[in-house]
């Protein structure tokens, strides 16, 4: 040490010359850009996933009801409260958020005497901060705390697929599952809108958990045809899927197919991991008519319940549209057996080639059984009813498909058009291109519908496949003709379609005549909708009970038709047509019988 | 002797006399000495720990050091958490610097699940940068602190006037001042923005001139010299026998550095070498630190140069929700502005770890250390001595 120690120090004075650098308002000061402040979040766009909820380690986010957002498909019609008594303003909600709505704004003074404000609702709460456009939002890019695309799953090139019947969608391998499995975010959301409410989230996890047998479990819960509809479901979850709001939705479908797919077919097994190895009876009889996805739904929730079932089947083989609609390249035999046969093993009885009215009456069938469940389906097809459409080579496709399936000779020429844009359209233009590769050795099938492109009610793949497999699918176009010369199918007029229905929302389409055009063809196929077949009930059962204005019979919660108790209607008659809505509704119709018959007790 | 230059030393000879069996004779009832307990009252690091003092006059003849006012528990709450939901407790566990923790939360889950090679370039040198600007804000505040214990406030006024403008910069890269919360299992969340670098380097700069004016304040100062020099001094041998770390060890002439030792991140891509002292006494050990400032300024500016425009900021991970990590342990260590700061985290295939174990300088330097140094302290040089050891008691009890 030294003297210098003693007046250096004095050195700092020569800052009494600087200007000072202390803030003089400290309280308005402008915080960062990225600043994580006070919450914000975009009602309208955010879903009430519930997803920020999970993640919040601090347990600061609760889900509410709020006024004037309504519960409705892919909207739990809740949204995030905040506890400003817990959070930490980590972000990690904003991160997380499925739909982008949630972002932190860079405010951060909030001065109040009551407590009980801290707890607000943003978005909803009025604050003054909604107008910074600045604060946290999610990072970019390639930021994710759960994957945004989804896992494809294999499919057989159009080239090898094109001339075959085969399935072409390849399942997917374990890792494949797992890593898609990984992305849910088990919201639930998805739950809510699938019609059988299955438990998505929860098989879902079980992928994750390499546990197939607590995935059958949970699939048989709502749904006893999980190889059916992990084939050929009309996913209406995935719709809906949260995840699907900033990147694909989960393959909702294929992980049911997975887990089906994983159990052998072997009834035993399936009883083993059930648990339905002894059933017992009831000694109540119930007699099923049609062995489609709502009867065999009806057929396999009561006899859970240890009701004896009798199913009736007017086709040689179970399944109904299922086996007789749908094609093999999309739903192959096998796996409906598959489903069946689990089905036949709790000991429901199959009555095939029965034609109910003709072969056994439903007065019969009341008189024999304790309740009678219908679920007899849309096989009839309707016409577009256009000149020309009494022709010999104008078909039906609910017709043409049971033929392939049933084996009997089917009409294939050369030349093709198919009027309709639903998926039976599609499976038919995609059997036709099949049929006539394997005779032609070339596709030419055109397919026209009234909706335009954007608005075919197909799923977008079929017509994307349809298209790789050589099919000319133009949409946009409304049937005016087909054109007959000398007894012979020529072609297909249509003009331009502008729009499909009218101010009240009537079907009325109008149409361009100028832009007319014709679809060359040797034979045309209508595939317009179908209608349902209710010859098998006599006038006397009609008189007892009640139609709506759509000709649909009048059914109850329980599906319990209006005026004749020991009559449950369910399926494509009743609601859809789509097999997992007639999944539901047997489901609900079985319950409701197992009440009907238990009220006494 | 220098040091005594200007001033009167007890001969302390006679207190405390010692018995036979050489344990210390400190009888309170004979009214030689006094119990004193400094603490636990919060303001400040040193506050929030207490120390049971017997004092003779006003030399501690003896002192203890009791920990567990703080009932936090951040482990326990840190096991019960899904991996990514660790990271924002973690920083709780040591405010002074919360980065090192963020860091260590995320090394140690990446590793354990196979992801640490994963991790993009991008992430890892903005990682680097948050961990040294965390070093630069506490040195900011830690090397005139240590004059302010001696109630030299100006410095302090100066150190945390440029602190501020770090946490300036924190605040635009991370979203927060303090509670960064930038570091997460995969990368960090968020890109430098636009025009970051020449306002830190206009930062820098500032740093650079208030690294000269320090000196001269601190370190050629007559009554910082007088207190500081030959007070609370670390053997070599005292280094082994605790376990001493970072710039305390390094003032005593014990050269680790993690960075240097076993690099992570890219620190053997950066050209440094880690300051050191012989003497060991609170004077050596900032002195030291001070020396660590430029060099952490040069770091700095060291990675602002080398890292990349773009890239990457996160690693493709697995739905945080969903992530599980496969029965593993390990402990990973970084230097922290206070030493080297380890993790030891262990986990059993489920989606929370099973147990997380902080172990950082302070366990070290503030409990054990502390009890041995504080003997012969004079009661005023106390929280020179502490603040000279970085105790942070919150991160030692985690
Ligand atoms: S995660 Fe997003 S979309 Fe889901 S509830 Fe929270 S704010 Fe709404
Ligand atoms: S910012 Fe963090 S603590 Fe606050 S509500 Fe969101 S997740 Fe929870
Ligand atoms: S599948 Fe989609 S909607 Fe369903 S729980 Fe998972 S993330 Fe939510």
């Amino acid at each position: 040490m030294n003297i210098k120690d003693i007046f250096t120090p004095f050195t700092a004075w020569s800052g009494v010359l600087k200007d000072p650098v202390t803030i003089k308002n400290p309280i308005g000061r402008e915080a960062a850009p990225r600043y994580r402040g006070f919450h914000d979040n975009d009602i309208n766009v955010c879903i009430g996933c519930g997803t920020c909820e999970a993640i919040c380690e601090n347990q600061a986010i609760d889900l509410v009801p709020v006024d004037g957002i309504d519960t409705k498909s892919g909207d739990s019609g809740l949204r995030p409260k905040i506890d400003y008594g817990r959070c930490c303003w980590c972000a990690l909600c904003v991160d997380i958020c499925t739909t982008d709505s949630l972002r932190l704004t860079n405010e951060y003074t909030w001065v109040d005497t009551d407590a009980d404000n801290f707890r607000f609702i943003p978005g909803v709460d009025p604050k003054d901060w909604y107008e910074k456009e600045d604060g946290w939002r999610k990072p970019v890019p390639n930021y994710n705390f759960y994957g945004k695309e989804r896992v494809h799953m294999g499919e057989l090139h159009a080239d090898e697929r094109s001339d075959s019947f085969i399935e072409f969608v390849k399942g997917y391998s374990k890792e494949q599952a797992q890593q898609e499995a990984d992305r849910c975010v088990s919201c639930g959301i998805c739950t809510a809108t699938c019609p059988a409410h299955m438990g998505i989230p929860e098989y879902i996890k079980a992928v994750r958990n390499d546990d197939m047998e607590e995935g059958m479990r949970v699939l048989y819960e709502t749904n006893p045809l999980p190889e059916i509809c992990g084939r050929i479901c009309t996913h209406k979850c995935e719709d809906v899927c949260s995840v699907g709001h900033t990147g694909d939705a989960l393959s909702i479908r294929w992980l049911k197919r997975y887990i089906a797919d994983q159990i052998p077919a072997d009834t035993d097994k399936y009883k083993d991991i059930l648990g339905t190895g002894d059933l017992a009876k009831n000694g109540k009889k119930i007699a099923i008519i049609g062995s489609g996805p709502s009867g065999l739904s009806a057929a396999h929730y009561l006899a859970l319940l240890g009701y004896s079932c009798t199913i009736f089947e007017k086709l040689p083989k179970a399944g109904g549209m299922m086996r007789y609609g749908i094609p093999e390249y999309r739903l192959p035999y096998d796996q409906i057996d598959k489903d069946v046969d689990y089905i036949a093993a709790l000991g429901v009885e199959f009555k095939y080639n029965v034609n109910i009215g003709t072969d056994i009456t439903l007065e019969q069938l009341e008189k024999d059984y304790d309740a009678v469940f219908s679920g007899t389906g849309l096989h009839l097809g309707r016409s577009t009813r256009i000149p020309g459409s009494d022709n010999e080579n104008v078909y039906q496709s609910v017709d043409l498909l049971r033929d392939i399936v049933l084996e009997k000779p089917v009409p294939v020429k050369e030349r093709v058009v198919v009027i309709g844009g639903g998926n039976v359209a599609m499976d038919i233009t995609r059997s036709m291109a099949r049929l006539q590769m394997q005779q032609f050795g070339k596709v030419n099938v055109i397919t026209t519908s009234l909706e335009d492109e954007e608005h075919m009610p197909a799923d977008r793949e079929e017509i994307v496949e349809a298209r790789e497999e050589g099919c000319s699918i133009i949409p946009g176009y409304g049937p005016q003709e087909i054109i007959i010369e000398d007894g012979k199918v020529k072609g297909l007029k249509v003009w331009k379609c502008l729009s499909i229905f009218d101010e009240k929302g009537m079907f009325n389409p109008k149409f361009d005549q100028a832009e007319e055009r014709v679809f060359e063809g040797d034979m045309v196929i209508e595939s317009i909708g179908q209608g349902m077949d209710l010859s098998y009930l006599t006038e006397e059962i009609k008189s007892k009970i009640e139609f709506n204005n759509r000709g649909r019979i009048v059914v109850d919660a329980d599906f319990q038709a209006k005026g004749l108790p020991w009559l449950f209607v369910g399926g494509d008659i009743i609601e859809g047509p789509d097999v997992i809505h007639g999944i539901a509704n047997g489901h609900r119709a079985a319950m409701g019988i197992d009440k009907f018959l238990n009220q006494g007790r | 002797m220098l040091n005594n230059f200007f001033g009167f030393k007890p001969d302390r000879s006679k207190y405390p006399s010692v018995n036979e069996d050489g344990s210390l004779n400190i009888d309170l009832s004979s009214h030689q000495y006094t119990k004193l307990w400094l603490g636990p009252n919060h303001p400040g690091v040193t506050g929030n720990m207490a120390m049971e003092l017997t004092l003779n006059g006003d030399e501690i003849v003896e002192g203890k050091t009791h920990v567990g006012y703080l009932h936090r528990g951040f482990e326990k709450l840190i096991e019960r958490r899904l991996f990514v939901q660790g990271f924002p407790t973690s920083i709780r566990m040591c405010v002074a610097e919360p980065d090192t923790n963020e860091y260590l939360i995320a090394a140690c889950t990446e590793e354990l699940s196979g992801y640490d090679k994963q991790i993009p370039d991008m992430a890892k040198w903005l990682r680097m940068l948050s961990l040294e600007m965390a070093r630069l804000q506490g040195l900011l505040r830690g090397v005139p602190g240590q004059a302010g214990t001696y109630s030299l406030g100006i410095g302090v006024q100066w150190g945390v006037y440029l602190r501020d403008l770090i946490l300036d910069r924190f605040e635009e890269l991370t979203g927060a001042r303090v509670y960064h919360m930038y570091i997460i299992p995969g990368g960090v969340r968020g890109l430098l923005p636009e025009g970051f670098k020449a306002r830190m380097e206009d930062n820098l700069k500032d740093i650079d001139d208030f690294i000269v004016r320090i000196k001269k304040l601190m370190f050629d100062n007559a009554i910082f010299k007088k207190r500081s020099i030959g007070q609370g001094i670390v053997t070599k041998e005292m280094v082994d026998k605790y376990g001493v770390v970072g710039t305390t060890a390094r003032a005593s002439g014990v050269k680790r550095d993690v960075r240097k030792d076993n690099p992570y991140l890219f620190y053997d891509q950066l050209d440094f070498d880690p300051p050191t002292a012989e003497e060991g006494d609170i004077y050596a050990r900032t002195f030291v630190r001070w020396q660590e400032l430029i060099q952490t300024v040069d770091l700095i500016r060291q990675i602002m140069a080398k890292m990349p425009e773009k890239g990457d900021i996160r690693a493709q991970m697995p739905n945080v929700l969903n992530w599980r990590i496969p029965k593993g342990e390990t402990y990973v260590r970084i230097e922290s502005g206070r030493g080297e700061y380890g993790m030891y985290y262990v986990t059993d295939g489920s989606d929370k770890p099973r147990r997380v174990n902080l172990r950082g300088p302070s366990y070290t330097h503030g409990v054990a250390l502390l009890e041995d140094l504080l003997v012969n302290t004079n009661i005023a040089d106390i929280h020179a001595l502490m603040v000279s050891l970085q105790t942070c008691p919150p991160e030692i009890e985690r």
